[in-house]
């Protein structure tokens, strides 16, 4: 009985106590942002951009007394935030709509990055001109027969429509979304993507250099290998900016440090490390 | 033809038990399988790296605030709706209403209870990106099932205990406080248990509420990435379904050692009540 | 109390009555608005979700019909029909009912009136605890295991179809309808079952005619649960549906729910496109609100 009693008061207690909070919720937040002792940046955007830029913002952390919070959302959401002030910086997979341009958002390239197709390691086919992928990616040519491989229905494996990434890559290798075929997968990163081609035969897609490794084979576009310095000499067309796009009365002494690092030599070195594309 | 009848339904009794326990041990098999070398003390209790190796100690912290939070507001909420409906409320077009209400809530997908927080939570109220705007959003996730379970447990409090206290002398309340939740105690402790299985389990909600910043809150205003927003991610952009296993094996552990706990204690309360 | 002259005692107790009364005033109320505010944050969500969704078909001039019943989805150029994401939707969770319901629904009743106690013991929490494991787990799990099962063993181009999004649905949904009509069934009383078995009915005759008609309301409550999280599942599923924009045909189809849609594009949308995801918003919500109603209707019906 006692025991019931015990349970039973608790029960009205713990009532009381989530009242209050939650009652207190609000005075307790103002309290809350007068303590931040620390400068925080943040910064919001593209999921390709972001694990370099968790890298970076980890390595500058060490040495300076900055909070910097990075929320991967994708470039087009990063940018609204951009505009809208809720984010300090934005991230960018892609350059600027000419409305978001209009909207007085500056840029700074911060690295650069290509895309590489891909397919199944089994794949023969380890060279595609860059019609062959538009006739893929648009429904055209459907097995892998028609470009000397084996005789295997082609699953394309397509990023969403929005996506910074799948944005400059239909730029570059001239289709639309309207006529991505309709019967594509569409995954939502670039992990995925690789996933998806790394367990599947018939599957092409794309991806941003960073995620390149042994589980899937590259594929060279009108006979170019996908490399940084095909990309840097301009012979290997399918590479796009990172960009750190902000508003410049947002901007804080802090935030513009930080660029000013990632654009240092250190900072640019973390970039290579990553497998993007370092502007020097 | 009876027996033959009544056979085949108890061999689809048995089947789908076994199928069902089958699927479980399969499950968390499989994640133990593909995840248990990547768990160790450093892995638990370190710090996250982004240059890989580090640990998920940021996203334990983060999940246990969002579940003790959202409980906090919506148990004694739930209780208490649940028993106005069971015990106080004339049947009527008002009960019916709530009862509407709150069996719409539990349809509702998680994905537009995150759109809603996003904008309600996040941008009206100012929380921003922040566990406090997550753990809110929860808070109405959760509040239909607490609802729901602590109904089922009260009416199976049998009615002779409620005459017995009212013919006692006892009020409505204090038969309440003192007859009627404790005998449904155990009941409303596997709603709280399923409700937490749903705050660790929830992503959609989060990730658009707390965002996805990889890294320790200093506060709970701070954004931040729960343990089951981690491994999503770690699936959909790194593809790395070791790391995810690994973090579905402490997520698991995690959902144990609460049940263990539920259990024990509604246990200790049944036998109080006998 | 003996000892005290009667007057003072009849003071006494109208005073503490009072107070006791005012008590139960009190807390009456207190229980109203706790249960109230369900329905307050219900009309919140909704009027919140139904004001940005309508917003391009009552501002921006779009049509509602070519929204629902158009099959092309670009909006990057401004093309949003979401038809074949609502049959989509629609297979997948009819799917995963025929195999979740009745699987989940004969585990409750297996644990409750069948098992012996040791094993409904150690049974009935480890369902639990799948009720607790993420759905993102059974994502990862369907990814990994449930599409290349179904690739290679259907000779599938693409494992990424209805059927895995139906298997893992109907996984998903197992524990929480286990869970539930569990609690229901076993909270139906002996008598019941006694009278029933007194008689002449056989032990199983007894369970399927008297004690899950008994059981009713909350083994609906407990389909409700379990098809409000198959519903609401979006995570798990963009791991293993594909996402493709077409109509399926068959099992074998790629295809994209709409809480899929809404999540996929979400993070990159804005503007009208944004809109236009709190418009599938709005039909997921029709969707559930009829469900419900449904529901609730066969409910009353059983109950009376």
């Amino acid at each position: 009985m006692r025991l019931i009693k015990k349970a039973a008061n608790g029960l009205w207690l713990l009532s009381l106590v989530a009242v209050l909070t939650a009652c207190g919720g609000n005075n307790e937040n103002e309290a809350g942002s007068l303590n931040e002792g620390k400068d925080t940046i943040s910064i919001s955007g593209s999921t390709s951009v972001g694990p370099l830029a968790e890298k970076l913002a980890f390595n500058y952390e060490e040495n300076q007394d900055v909070n910097i919070e990075i929320n991967q959302i994708g470039s087009s959401a990063g940018i609204t935030n951009a505009i809208s002030g809720v984010s300090e910086i934005g991230m960018s997979s892609r350059d600027l709509k000419p409305e978001e341009k209009e909207s007085g958002l500056d840029e700074t390239v911060i690295a650069y990055d290509g895309i590489v197709v891909v397919v199944h390691p089994s794949n023969k086919v380890d060279n595609l001109t860059t019609e062959q992928v538009k006739q893929i990616f648009t429904g055209k040519i459907t097995n892998w027969k028609q470009l000397g491989g084996d005789d295997k229905e082609i699953v394309v494996v397509s990023r969403e429509d929005g996506s910074g990434s799948r944005d400059a890559f239909q730029e570059i290798v001239g289709y639309t979304s309207g006529e991505l075929v309709k019967s594509s997968i569409i995954a939502s990163g670039n992990g995925n993507i690789k996933t998806t081609v790394a367990t599947n035969e018939h599957a092409i897609g794309f991806i941003s250099f960073e995620y390149i490794d042994e589980s899937i084979s590259t594929v060279k576009i009108n006979g170019v290998e996908a490399t940084a310095e095909n990309v840097l000499r301009q012979k290997y067309s399918l590479s796009r900016p990172f960009l750190f796009v902000y508003k410049k009365d947002h901007l804080t002494d802090a935030g513009q440090q930080f660029i000013d690092y990632i654009l240092s030599p250190e900072g640019q070195a973390i970039v290579s490390e990553t497998g993007a594309i370092s502007l020097h | 033809m009876r027996r033959f009848k009544d056979n085949l339904l108890r061999g689809l009794l048995w089947f789908s038990a076994l199928l069902t326990v089958a699927i479980l041990v399969v499950i968390v098999g499989y994640i133990f399988f593909k995840g248990f070398r990547l768990i160790s003390l450093d892995f638990i209790f370190g710090d996250y790296s982004p240059t890989g190796g580090g640990g998920i100690w940021p996203m334990i912290i983060t999940t246990i605030y969002t579940i003790v939070i959202s409980l906090l507001i919506a148990t004694p909420i739930g209780i208490l709706a649940a028993v106005y409906l069971q015990e106080y409320a004339k049947q009527g077009r008002l009960v019916k209403m709530i009862r509407f209400a709150t069996e719409s809530l539990t349809g509702i997908p998680s994905i537009i209870y995150g759109l809603f927080g996003a904008v309600f939570f996040v941008a009206t109220l100012k929380l921003g990106m922040s566990i406090i705007a997550a753990s809110l959003t929860l808070t109405i996730i959760v509040l239909p099932v607490i609802i729901r379970t602590t109904e089922e447990a009260l009416k199976t409090v049998p009615h002779q205990y409620r005459e017995g206290s009212l013919a006692l002398g006892a009020t409505k309340l204090q038969t309440l406080y003192k007859v009627i939740l404790p005998s449904a105690m155990p009941g409303i402790l596997s709603g709280i248990i399923l409700s937490i299985g749903r705050i660790v389990g929830e992503s959609a909600a989060i990730f658009l509420t707390a965002g996805t910043v990889a890294a320790m809150p200093e506060s709970i205003f701070s954004s931040a990435r729960t343990l089951t927003v981690h491994s999503y991610l770690v699936t959909q952009e790194a593809g790395d379904i070791e790391l995810a296993a690994a973090i579905g094996i402490v997520l698991i552990v995690i959902i144990l050692v609460l049940n263990l706990l539920a259990t024990f204690i509604s246990k200790k309360l049944n036998k109080a009540d006998y | 109390m003996a000892s005290l002259p009667i007057e003072n005692q009849t003071t006494n107790n109208r005073k503490s009555n009072k107070k006791k009364y005012f008590l139960e005033n009190v807390s009456s109320k207190v229980f109203l608005f706790c249960a109230l505010l369900s329905v307050f944050s219900l009309l919140l969500i909704i009027g919140f979700v139904f004001y940005k969704g309508s917003h391009p078909f009552i501002a921006e001039g779009y049509s509602f019909i070519d929204f629902i019943f158009g099959t092309d989805w670009v909006p990057s150029e401004d093309q949003f029909g979401i038809f074949p994401m609502i049959v989509a939707s629609v297979y997948a969770t009819i799917g995963a009912l025929i195999i979740g319901v009745p699987v989940g629904l004969f585990t409750a009743i297996f644990l409750s009136e069948l098992a012996p106690k040791s094993m409904a013991k150690i049974i009935s929490p480890a369902v639990q605890l799948l009720a607790g494991i993420p759905s993102v787990l059974y994502g990862v799990f369907g990814l990994a295991i449930i599409v290349p099962f179904l690739q290679n063993n259907l000779g599938l181009a693409k494992g990424q179809s209805l059927l895995a999004v139906i298997l893992v649905l109907a996984i998903m949904m197992l524990p929480t309808i286990v869970t539930v009509a569990e609690t229901a069934i076993r909270a139906v009383p002996k008598t019941y079952r006694e009278g029933s078995l007194a008689l002449g009915a056989s032990e199983i005759g007894t369970i399927f005619k008297v004690v899950v008609p008994a059981a009713k309301s909350g083994i609906m409550a407990a389909i409700v649960l379990g098809l409000g999280r198959a519903i609401g599942e979006t995570m798990a599923v963009i791991l293993v549906a594909g996402n493709s924009l077409i109509i399926p045909t068959s099992l074998t189809d790629s295809m994209r729910p709409l809480t899929t849609n809404i999540a996929l594009e979400m993070g990159y949308a804005f503007g009208t496109h944004q809109e236009m995801l709190f418009a599938t918003g709005i039909v997921l919500f029709s969707f559930i609100l009829l469900l419900n109603f449904v529901l609730a209707k066969i409910s009353s019906r059983g109950g009376n």
